[in-house]
């Protein structure tokens, strides 16, 4: 069976070179910087820091299936799990900001492995049904492993020291830690979309049978794409569990999985840019809606309906339409 | 007291009877999500919401229309089954031709909206609902004891998996609704209304879904999650039985009800995690699942 996981990004006209497309967003990324070093003083830098944690965290998953075309339903696995590893390496363990938040990423790295491994084995809906499943079977785990504290989760991570040097107690000092994380992640994904390698992922998006036929190993590149967009999503959590000094059993739940799923999905699927817009855009209503306790859900899922079938590009994937030039 | 393996005979059997109760919700949701996968292409994520729905309207109707047991068994799935069409009619169906992906989204924000309905309204602690009168009480089989209405849900479930396997298996709709499966075109060509076929088979497999809901209300609380974990289990055993035949969901859903009603006496910690280990191995070994054809 051919999949078309998704729509070929708007506005990317063929015959366009690729040093066009990365020229052309030279603009909105020097934007983006801009925004993003003058925002800690207008808004309060946890908030912004929620936000970049999670756009990271968007911007891996879409690595996945703006990319590869493949929808992954349990990236909470990756995000939570590495926010338990990274906060019981600084608390328990002792270890540096830096070294807590690389065990986190190299612990979801790990997971991502091998839950890729399993799930690249079937494609299209399995392939969520399995990441879904493994993701569930994970929090099962957390809510009995001694060391996750259960329904308390693990409190009071210490922020600690960066290099041992800088104290990140201040949260302007910490915004700027995580701003350039945000950005070492956000990067590194526009690197590997923009290398051969990102080519050929494209290729086995569009049409495997055909990528496979002429000689790459289809399999190796969606697990390597795998274990980078869960590696990416762990240092996203890491980070988070950090900044917040707190790891909870909401971060491994199925719905931080959906939530994920959306911001991609209302910033536009396979977009640069899309995963941070709707990322901000999520973070934001959840904090607007927060005295409405339960109708948040309803408002998640009702957004699901209308991007689904009214605005399948996303917002960023509709203004590149617009323009005329990938975004 | 006669034990096996260290554990006492009577344990072992009422596990058992657990095991096979929760194998008769994952064969009926699991069949249900299969009819629907191999006609509309989609699978369906608010099988879990449309289950407690049922649940819902089964306790709505005893509550302001003083309706008991009996008459939801029937009201709530045709209730919910209307409902279903409507979904069917207004959103499914434009996503006809496009990625199956979109399909799993689309469902998935729909059950977030009616789980998240649900919980504004009665709130997460459930609602109690008893067991109607006729069924209450149970038999001392000797070797257990059999709550009446236990021993009712897997009798029904059983009956129902039959029914729904001699209908597409050996009448003339279940043969257009196989036809439609492999090209609807050619069956539309042949003068049969796909479109209706497709609603009426969505609005029967959401119903089933519905009608587990209601038997399933006197055994746990009714709650608006009651749905939310089951389907993911429920995921689970597709990919393990794989989508390609009736028989194969109705078996799988029953055998993993039971080695997880199994583990619970021999092993309670992994009960929660057993049916996702097995998805692993399954995996691992067949990876297009048990009864399933090529992926």
């Amino acid at each position: 069976m051919t999949t078309q996981p998704v729509e070929a990004p708007a506005g990317v006209k063929r015959g366009v070179s690729r040093r066009d497309d990365v020229r052309s967003l030279r603009i909105p990324m020097l934007a983006m910087l801009v925004l993003g070093l003058l925002a800690p003083f207008v808004v309060y830098p946890v908030f912004l820091m929620k936000m970049l944690c999670f756009a990271l965290f968007a911007c891996a998953f879409n690595l996945l299936i703006g990319y590869v075309g493949l929808l992954s339903f349990g990236h909470a696995l990756f995000f939570g799990g590495a926010g338990y590893l990274a906060g019981h390496a600084a608390k328990v363990w002792g270890l540096p900001f830096e070294l807590a938040v690389l065990t986190g990423t190299a612990t979801a790295a790990l997971l991502g492995l091998a839950v890729g491994w399993l799930a690249i084995r079937r494609q299209g809906i399995y392939f969520a049904m399995i990441t879904l499943a493994l993701a569930q079977m994970f929090y099962f785990y957390c809510l009995r492993a001694p060391f996750t504290g259960g329904e308390d989760g693990i409190q009071g991570i210490p922020r600690g020291k960066l290099l041992g040097l800088v104290s990140l107690d201040s949260n302007l000092t910490m915004y700027f830690v995580v701003l350039a994380i945000f950005l070492f992640g956000f990067f590194f994904i526009f690197r590997v979309i923009h290398s051969p390698f990102g080519q050929v992922m494209k290729a086995v998006r569009e049409n495997e049978p055909r990528a496979v036929s002429l000689g790459y190993k289809s399999d190796h590149y969606k697990l390597i794409a795998f274990v980078i967009s869960a590696a990416l999503s762990g240092l996203a959590g890491g980070t988070k569990s950090i900044v917040f000094q707190l790891a909870s059993l909401t971060d491994v739940h199925w719905s931080t999985s959906g939530e994920v799923i959306l911001m991609v999905l209302l910033g536009g699927l396979g977009t640069v840019f899309g995963p941070i817009v709707g990322a901000v855009l999520i973070v934001c209503v959840e904090s607007y809606l927060a005295d409405l306790g339960g109708w948040v859900t309803v408002v998640q899922g009702a957004l699901f309906v209308v991007c689904v079938l009214a605005f399948r590009r996303g917002i960023i994937g509709e203004l590149s339409r617009v323009l005329r030039r990938p975004l | 007291m006669t034990t096996v393996f260290g554990v006492p005979i009577q344990a072992l059997f009422s596990q058992l009877l657990v095991g096979l109760i929760n194998g008769s919700f994952y064969a009926l949701l699991s069949l249900g999500l299969a009819v629907i996968f191999g006609l509309l292409n989609i699978i369906n994520f608010c099988h879990g919401a449309l289950y407690m729905l049922g649940a819902l309207v089964a306790w709505l109707l005893l509550h302001f229309l003083d309706l008991g047991y009996w008459p939801a068994l029937l009201i709530a799935p045709i209730v919910v089954g209307l409902f279903g069409m409507l979904i069917e009619r207004t959103m499914l169906r434009r996503l006809q031709g496009l990625d199956p992906l979109f399909g799993l989204l689309l469902t998935f924000g729909l059950a977030l909206v009616i789980q998240g309905v649900a919980r504004n309204y009665f709130g997460v602690s459930g609602e109690p609902y008893d067991v109607p009168e006729q069924l209450s009480g149970g038999k001392n089989l000797g070797f257990m004891f059999l709550p009446n209405y236990r021993g009712w849900v897997v009798l029904v479930s059983v009956l129902l998996c039959a029914l729904t396997w001699f209908v597409t298996e050996r009448t003339r709709m279940g043969a257009y609704l196989r036809a439609a499966t492999e090209n609807p075109i050619l069956v539309q060509a042949f003068g049969i209304n796909v479109p209706v076929l497709i609603t009426v088979t969505y609005g029967l497999g959401v119903a089933l879904a519905a009608l587990a809901g209601v038997m399933a209300a006197p055994i746990y609380r009714v709650n608006p999650l009651m749905g939310a974990d089951l389907i993911i289990v429920v995921f689970a055993v597709v990919v393990i039985g794989g989508m390609g035949s009736i028989l194969g969901s109705i078996v799988t859903g029953f055998a993993l009800g039971v080695i997880e009603g199994l583990t619970k006496v021999f092993y309670p910690e992994a009960s929660n995690t057993v049916v996702f280990v097995i998805m692993a191995l399954v995996l691992l070994v067949k990876p297009a699942g048990l009864f399933g054809r090529t992926a």
